[in-house]
């Protein structure tokens, strides 16, 4: 028995990771290259996610309503950028801190104003409903397997994209020394907008990928941003391929935590007391992990070298 | 050097005068307010809201000793909060209900949180200390809700107020509001003791120049490490008065937007002035009050749904009012106070 169900965890945990990465990879861009802090990455993963309900009420179809969703999260993300985010780039952590803490509570009210305080669903696309057997007698959700899919692939194409492409090696350059890629004859100003679009873009899809899952309420991108946050301060903030790793360990970590700490805790401690602090434990975990990484390595495991 | 550092100088001694004014008339104002509470009818109204200004004065004070002096970004200050919070109610369940007992575990379990936490944290610089901070904060918040003996993710509701020496002289609100007015008077006492110090110096020094501190002989670390002791103590004893006034502590009182508040409170009144931190809480927690009805009464032009439905929303006035006040007006409220000075 145990040895199915830490298989269903570590496939759980590898579709919560990927939804990490795909949020945080935008976020550690944005972060490596613009020194922004953009706490108001959370609210373009719920925006996605509202977007994809909003598309998918209208057209009735889940593949239309993720189309439509995707430019909107772009345009969306790009006009946060002209209106607010562009001001703040020369500002210090602080005033970024801030103003974007100030997007944040606009836009959890906005989605409220626009659908109502109470959660949405949206269905599971007909084509990927249903569970398929990965073992014996083991049922597994064709969706969550289609999300695991679908997040390898956009890492595969952001490895491409990153490391083979023109954009890619600005970005990169972008990342280590900004000043002196726009001393280059770069227009810095427009690569921040691509980098901003983009990650607004990933977050969005996220948002929307998980949109049938989960349910679609405002607030919800606050805790993951959180737990973005984490990844990339342990990947090395401006590293795509720490980000990757350490939100597969994020995920990992904290969804066999959940279920595993009260039993692994079992093996030191009585019963009653092991679930008691195996459930206390559990959710403090990637916490705790994130400040054994930056006690060790102060600036994540993998630093981009400025 | 000498002579930059004299022409820096004058502009401040002639500021000095004025600027003293400013922490006078607002604990004048605190002590004046009760007399005027009890003549608007609405007394418990105003005291209360009153007294969860004072109390947040005193967390956002808190936290200006080491943001406004230190420029530590400390993203996790509702962590203290929490724990003076929970020291108060966790106690209290098993019959420890004395605050002569209560407040001095939460300033020691404060304190050594602090110490922890600030030891590890303070290895990192700039972005990582904001968000490594933020993950401790997290992870207190995580531990109070899996706390299920003592309400979990719920909270868990206070009997009473705390006793003093016995007596339950704190179940009467004016009483409580003194008590309250008094903390915040001796915080902003030892604040600004510990501000004038030869420490304080040192740590303003570190603020501006933490290399050049160390090439002169001293150890920044250290002294970092103490001023975020001594401020993780003083939002615990916010936190004690927090769990009094609401008598309910529930994890809600550390969560990351609550701290977000408190750097919002700091940043608003206007950083390294402690009184700045004060007004800025007073104007954060009266305006996310009164917002609303200003917003019902400005929108007279409009039609009553609408209006109402604007009122509900008001956090859609009260974000982008925060983006414009960080764009627009650096140096927070105490800074629009100076500027005529310099103009």
């Amino acid at each position: 028995m145990n040895a199915t169900l830490l298989f269903v965890q570590a496939l759980n945990g590898l579709q919560f990771g990927l939804i990490l990465f795909l949020i945080a990879a935008g976020l550690t861009l944005v972060f490596g290259v613009m020194d922004f802090i953009n706490l108001a990455h959370g609210v373009q993963y719920m925006v996605g996610a509202y977007l994809v309900a909003a598309f998918a009420a209208w057209t009735g179809s889940f593949g239309w309503a993720l189309l439509l969703a995707l430019p909107s999260a772009l345009a969306f993300g790009l006009l946060l950028e002209v209106l607010v985010f562009r001001h703040l780039y020369d500002r210090d952590h602080l005033d970024q801190v801030l103003a974007t803490f100030g997007v944040i509570l606009f836009l959890n009210q906005g989605v409220k104003f626009v659908w109502g305080a109470a959660p949405l669903s949206v269905p599971v696309p007909e084509l990927l409903s249903g569970s398929i057997e990965i073992a014996s007698g083991l049922l597994y959700p064709v969706y969550r397997l289609a999300i695991i899919a679908a997040g390898l692939v956009v890492a595969a194409l952001l490895y491409a994209l990153v490391n083979h492409t023109r954009v890619g090696m600005l970005v990169r350059a972008g990342a280590s020394n900004a000043a002196m890629v726009s001393a280059l004859g770069v227009n810095i100003q427009r690569l921040f907008m691509v980098v901003f679009g983009f990650g607004a873009m990933l977050a969005g899809f996220a948002g929307a990928m998980v949109a049938p899952i989960l349910s679609v309420e405002p607030g919800m991108g606050d805790n993951i941003l959180i737990l973005a946050f984490v990844v990339i301060v342990i990947g090395g903030i401006g590293s795509i391929r720490g980000a990757f790793l350490a939100a597969l360990l994020i995920g990992l970590v904290d969804t066999v935590g959940r279920s595993f700490a009260p039993n692994l805790l079992r093996l030191v401690l009585d019963p009653a007391a092991a679930s008691q602090t195996g459930r206390a434990l559990a959710p403090m975990l990637i916490y705790i992990f994130m400040a054994a990484v930056l006690f060790f390595r102060p600036s994540g495991l993998f630093p981009v070298k400025r | 050097m000498t002579e930059l550092a004299e022409t820096q100088a004058a502009p401040m001694s002639s500021l000095r005068p004025r600027l003293k004014i400013v922490p006078i008339v607002l604990f004048a104002a605190f002590a004046a307010a009760p007399l005027l509470a009890m003549a608007s009818g609405a007394e418990g109204y105003v005291l209360s809201l009153l007294t969860r200004v004072m109390i947040f004065g005193i967390a956002a004070m808190a936290l200006d000793l080491i943001l406004g002096y230190g420029a530590l970004v400390s993203f996790g200050h509702a962590a203290f909060l929490g724990i003076g919070g929970y020291a108060v109610g966790i106690l209290a369940s098993h019959g420890v209900e004395d605050a002569l007992v209560q407040v001095p575990v939460a300033l020691a379990a404060s304190a050594l949180f602090a110490l922890v936490t600030g030891a590890i944290s303070l290895r990192t610089k700039g972005v990582y200390f904001i968000m490594i901070t933020l993950a401790f904060g997290q992870m207190l918040y995580f531990l109070a809700t899996s706390l299920a003996a003592y309400g979990g993710d719920d909270g868990m509701t206070l009997s009473s107020r705390s006793l003093v020496a016995g007596s339950r002289i704190l179940e009467s609100d004016f009483a409580f509001y003194w008590v309250c007015l008094l903390c915040l008077l001796g915080a902003y006492a030892f604040s600004r003791s510990v501000v004038a110090s030869r420490f304080g110096r040192v740590l303003r020094g570190t603020r501006e120049n933490a290399v050049r501190m160390e090439a002169i002989g001293f150890q920044p670390f250290r002294f970092q490490l103490v001023a975020y002791v001594v401020s993780g103590m003083l939002a615990g004893l916010a936190g004690c008065l927090l769990a009094n006034q609401a008598e309910f502590v529930s994890p809600a009182f550390m969560t990351w937007q609550r701290s977000g508040e408190l750097i919002f409170m700091v940043v608003l009144g206007g950083l390294g002035s402690l009184h700045g931190a004060i007004v800025g809480a007073a104007a954060f927690l009266l305006l996310e009050e009164f917002l609303p009805e200003i917003l019902h009464g400005l929108s007279f032009f409009l039609g009553d749904a609408t209006r109402a439905h604007l009122a509900e929303n008001w956090k859609m006035v009260f974000g982008p009012l925060l983006i414009l006040i960080v764009l627009f007006a650096r140096g927070g409220i105490m800074g629009l106070l100076r500027r005529p000075h310099h103009g």
